[in-house]
């Protein structure tokens, strides 16, 4: 029996068989669309390129070459150089481990925060609730970017305190959709089975309530590193999220802002990574929207 | 001992009471029937049995021992309910071996693996179910799974909410089949709500009619099978129901 048969068989035997089953369901399905099929691969290769940064980078990210500073992208250097000598191209794929992180760990911090919060709100309702709520709504009603600012400004700028800005920023949507998720499943019959076999109440949330919720945190999670990226680049930006010399996007982009007219690549280069990898993110998101959305899929 | 006690039993969901002052007894063994139009209050009177309706007055007796508003761990395992919709009533997301290994894990009890292959041949369900999605199986074998979920603990009294007004006819008759072997072979109580005369005729020894949250009526199913109700708003209900009285025919 091929692996394909065995992940596909209608009566599996084992825990195991089942659930490899079911992803393998929800893999082919996401190689059926071709735009999610770029996301993912967009998204492996900046994993790959963060991984192999020390073997892919031709130059050191931070090694200056004053006599060879703005150089135009050539054989040597693909991307040009920046005003220090420094190799673009270099400092663009060493960045790439700067974003990463910074992804990574604001997923890892704010979607289960938000999940929990809004699990625990929807599920008890009454008190917790509100209080509950009424917090994610003080949050929900400043704008992103300011209160990271904020946060950033009374942390101390620095690529750590840019990330727990981002994600104590960003966990208030998270919470509202488990909440709103959460309303409905408690509901159901399921639930009151678990509940009627005399399940406690973090039972059935962690068990019962959260794995229905995860597909949908997955997809918005997915969506929003696009955000998330763009936000990083923008305290880089303004000074206040990664500090030089360290090679983050949108702190280059601020840097190559004074010669954008007469040495447009210094820009440039860090702007199309942060395009392309936000459109890989946006393109997975999209498509696994469509595979794990419980409502499009077969009953 | 009486399996199930209500005494003066009044049930409300927030301001508006649905049950008024209902009083009933149904014995070890027995199977008891609710009967009534939608909105008479026989699902509700079922869910505060279960501890899902916590909103209630007066007193709920099961096997001899009162019950308090919320669920109990004590009752759980002597107690247990099958739902009406078979499509609701499974977690999507587990197996149907997650859905029945669940109560065991709640109870801290040994042994599943066995456990859940015994539950599966007693409700009639092949071995190789047991590891697929609810969604990879039909309607009237998602309600064999709901009983045999409701079978894990092992528990006296079973409450069957409509258990199968969701399936087809034919579909019908083997779950009917099945709850009344399971029932002779675990010495079950059944406590049956639905508007279905004769799953009533066909499942229970006893039936209650209810209205607007009372009881008109409790008889024994002979007087239903003989037409010989005697309130006339059972008599109503019965010739309301009667069309359908050759649905049956075909069960053993």
């Amino acid at each position: 029996m091929s692996t394909r048969d065995w992940l596909l068989e209608d009566s599996p035997h084992s825990r195991l068989q089942a659930n490899a089953g079911r992803a393998y369901r929800v893999f082919t399905a996401l190689l059926r669309n071709p735009l999610s099929v770029l996301g993912g691969l967009i998204i492996l290769i900046l994993v790959l390129t963060a991984l192999l940064a020390p073997w892919l980078a031709p130059y050191s990210a931070t090694g200056q070459d004053l006599a060879n500073r703005l150089a135009p992208p050539s054989g040597a250097h693909w991307m040009g150089t920046d005003e220090l000598g420094r190799d673009i191209f270099s400092r663009v794929i060493w960045g790439s481990q700067i974003t990463l992180t910074i992804v990574g760990l604001v997923a890892l911090i704010s979607a289960p925060l938000g999940l929990l919060l809004g699990a625990v709100a929807g599920y008890f309702g009454g008190w917790t609730d509100r209080v509950l709520m009424g917090i994610t709504d003080i949050f929900l009603s400043m704008p992103k970017l300011i209160l990271a600012l904020a946060f950033v400004a009374a942390l101390g700028p620095g690529i750590n305190n840019a990330i727990i800005a981002i994600a104590i920023t960003s966990w208030p949507a998270y919470a509202r959709i488990a909440r709103a998720e959460t309303l409905t499943i408690r509901s159901s019959e399921f639930i009151a089975a678990v509940q009627m076999q005399g399940a406690s109440p973090l039972r059935v949330i962690v068990g019962h309530v959260l794995p229905l919720c995860t597909s949908s945190m997955i997809i918005r999670v997915t969506l929003d590193m696009a955000g998330v990226i763009l936000t990083a680049a923008g305290l880089g930006f303004i000074g206040l999220g990664a500090q030089p010399p360290l090679p983050e996007w949108g702190a280059m982009i601020s840097r190559g802002r004074t010669f954008i007219l007469d040495q447009w690549w210094v820009a440039t280069m860090p702007g199309f990574a942060i395009i392309i990898v936000s459109l890989g993110f946006c393109f997975l998101g999209d498509g696994l929207r469509d595979v794990l959305d419980p409502k499009s899929e077969g009953k | 001992m009486s399996a199930i006690r209500l005494d003066n039993l009044s049930i409300s969901y927030g301001d508006t009471t649905v049950v008024h002052g209902v009083t009933l007894d149904i014995a070890e063994g027995e199977s008891f029937a609710l009967v009534g139009e939608s909105g008479s209050g026989k699902s509700t009177i079922l869910r505060a049995i279960a501890g899902l309706a916590p909103e209630w007055t007066g007193t709920i007796e099961l096997l001899g021992r009162a019950r308090s508003h919320g669920v109990e761990r004590a009752v759980a395992a002597q107690c247990q309910m099958v739902f009406q919709d078979p499509y609701g009533s499974l977690h999507p997301r587990k197996t149907i071996d997650a859905t029945l290994s669940e109560p065991l894990a709640i109870h801290g009890i040994g042994n599943r693996d066995k456990r859940v292959e015994e539950v599966l041949t007693a409700v009639g369900l092949d071995r190789r179910f047991r590891f697929r999605f609810p969604h990879q199986l039909s309607g009237g074998q998602r309600q064999r799974v709901a009983i045999a979920r409701a079978l894990m603990l092992e528990p006296k009294v079973l409450l069957l909410d409509e258990p199968t007004s969701a399936l087809d006819v034919s579909v019908q008759a083997e779950i009917l089949n099945l709850l009344k072997r399971l029932r002779r072979e675990q010495g079950l109580t059944y406590l049956v709500v639905t508007h279905n005369l004769p799953v009533v005729s066909f499942l229970c020894d006893r039936l209650a009619v209810m209205r607007h949250g009372r009881i008109v009526e409790v008889a024994a199913v002979d007087l239903l099978k003989r037409e010989a109700l005697v309130e006339p708003y059972s008599r109503e209900l019965l010739a309301a129901t009667e069309g359908r009285a050759g649905l049956l025919d075909g069960v053993a």
